[in-house]
């Protein structure tokens, strides 16, 4: 094995190598953090990991002395609520949309050009218009979110509903399927899987758009927090909430993932090994 | 199989046009119940364009075809069953759940309507005639497998078994083996032809592979072109040139020996 293409790390080292630039990443951090410290005891921009632990503490498992609640979890639960509904709510709406746009003539052609032309207004555009017409509540955050992904996920859904083998509709049509019959028997149920690599895929825009709305106008939230402690240059709160948000992203997308394989092993053993 | 009985294809001067490009010409044929055609030709000279007409996927230019003196219908329906060379079965249903989806679109049932799904006693009963025909193609033991852990042959024989359910007045092979080997090859070529007499089948099957069009079919159709202009090849259509009738286990050298020296352009 001599070409570099061919050389495969073992499995110990792919792990060793994977955690490698974290392991670098949080040593920089260290070294250039005590370096700051040791100049400036004060120095707020690249805190200890002592401060850190305090502001943990004191945001998880300490009630805040003004409202006597424990604002991590308040903050956690709050955006999750909104990224929740909002992403359930796009998924149902892109998979029914999308699935119709794919399979009838008669729909896709009302509604495709609308569905493009919606998908490439910037949502943040229209965030002043959700606020005004919403109020300021939990509604425009949601209502944002969904502007924000669903085109994205209608427009997939309905890409995906096209690239159904058109021998596979013949052979259900030969079978004496009539046009729902068909769409919920043969393509609704491939597309499952696909609506949730879709999900997966627009969570991350999710996040932008929920925090966006929340750093605008909200009392609680994870985003609302990371912009209310800004103020202070309290990077000790706003790191580990970073750290936080990634975690909570990152164990959504593990799930679906999971989720994914259990209830559709067909997809992805037909799709091969990799399942990433 | 007298020829007193009506046939159950009629092909009336059936013509089939894009554009400018004549791709049939001139189709006269008619085809009794029970018999198995056999559709050989050169790529590009209609085979797969008259599949679609019997399929209903396409309509003809000019002409028309009857089943049992009927117009056929002008989509896919159940008279009709279909075997394409792949994608012929639901990836996202095990083995008996693929054949059982042809009686869950039976209209009769509310839940098969509404769900395309039946329940109960409808269910089980659908099940057992499902696993019936799973047996008859040698598929009992991997009922609950999905397509993806079949192999090549095995997919085709579920494609078949779940293109039998609806008991097709006629069925349509487009190509059925032309990805297999030619071991598994051979014992498909078994199977087709115990399921032909058994279910009293009339079967069109397109192929490229010349003896097996003369192996397996009662009747072999040659599409190819009578009429030729050099400067527009477009101009003219196939036709079926050759209509040699079959008995199974005849000498068929002689008949193959003759086609492949009477039309070496195609090759």
């Amino acid at each position: 094995m001599t070409r570099l293409i061919n050389r495969q790390p073992s499995r110990y080292s792919r792990l060793m190598l994977g955690l490698l630039p974290f392991i670098v990443l949080f040593v920089i951090y260290l070294v250039t953090s005590d370096a700051r410290l040791a100049e400036n005891p004060s120095d707020k921009l690249l805190p200890s990991l002592g401060s850190f632990a305090d502001a943990i503490v004191r945001m998880g498992f300490e009630p805040s002395k003004r409202t006597g609640e424990y604002l991590l979890w308040q903050d956690t639960f709050a955006s999750l609520q909104r990224l929740g509904i909002a992403v359930g709510l796009s998924a149902m709406i892109g998979l029914v949309i999308g699935v119709f746009n794919g399979m009838i003539p008669y729909v896709r052609s009302p509604l495709s050009p609308l569905v493009t032309a919606l998908s490439l207004i910037p949502p943040m555009a229209i965030l002043p218009i959700l606020f005004i017409t919403f109020g300021l509540g939990e509604l425009s955050k949601v209502v944002l979110i969904v502007i924000g992904i669903t085109p994205v996920i209608i427009r997939d859904i309905q890409l995906r509903t096209d690239a159904l083998p058109s021998e596979q509709l013949i052979k259900a049509q030969t079978l004496g399927g009539n046009s729902w019959q068909i769409i919920l028997r043969v393509v609704l149920p491939q597309t499952m899987p696909r609506l949730i690599d879709a999900v997966r895929l627009t969570l991350g825009s999710a996040w932008l758009f929920l925090i966006a709305a929340e750093a605008i106008a909200a009392t609680e939230g994870l985003g609302y927090r990371i912009f209310l402690v800004r103020r202070y240059l309290a990077m000790d709160v706003i790191l580990p909430y970073v750290f936080w948000i990634t975690t909570l992203a990152f164990a959504m997308d593990w799930s679906l993932k999971r989720i994914s394989i259990l209830a559709f092993p067909w997809y992805h053993s037909a799709q091969g090994a990799r399942n990433d | 199989m007298t020829k007193h009985e009506p046939p159950i294809i009629q092909i009336k001067n059936l013509w089939k046009e894009y554009g400018d490009n004549v791709v049939l010409e001139r189709v006269n044929l008619s085809v009794q119940a029970g018999e198995f055609v056999s559709i050989v030709g050169a790529s590009g000279c209609g085979k797969t364009s008259f599949l679609n007409l019997l399929l209903g996927i396409e309509e003809p230019s000019q002409g028309e075809i009857l089943l049992d003196g009927q117009p056929l219908d002008p989509e896919p329906s159940v008279e009709r069953g279909i075997v394409f060379q792949k994608y012929s079965v639901f990836p996202h249903l095990t083995a008996v759940e693929n054949v059982m989806l042809g009686q869950e679109f039976t209209q009769s049932a509310v839940s098969s309507c509404l769900l395309g799904r039946l329940f109960g006693t409808a269910r089980r009963a659908a099940k057992e005639e499902a696993m019936d025909i799973l047996e008859k193609v040698g598929l009992a033991a991997a009922a609950d497998k999905y397509p993806s852990e079949l192999s090549g042959g095995m997919q085709q024989r579920l494609a078949i078994a779940q293109a039998l359910i609806r008991k097709p007045r006629i069925l349509l092979l487009d190509e059925p083996f032309g990805a297999l080997d030619p071991g598994i090859r051979k014992d498909m070529h078994r199977l087709t032809r115990e399921l032909w007499a058994e279910q009293k089948l009339t079967v069109f099957m397109i192929t490229h592979d010349l003896s097996e069009g003369f192996e397996l079919g009662s009747r072999l159709w040659v599409f190819d072109k009578t009429r030729h202009d050099l400067q527009a090849p477009e101009r003219f259509g196939a036709n079926v040139t050759f209509d040699i009738p079959l008995s199974t286990g005849q000498e068929h050298h002689e008949h193959l020996a003759k086609l492949q020296a009477a039309k070496p352009h195609t090759a």
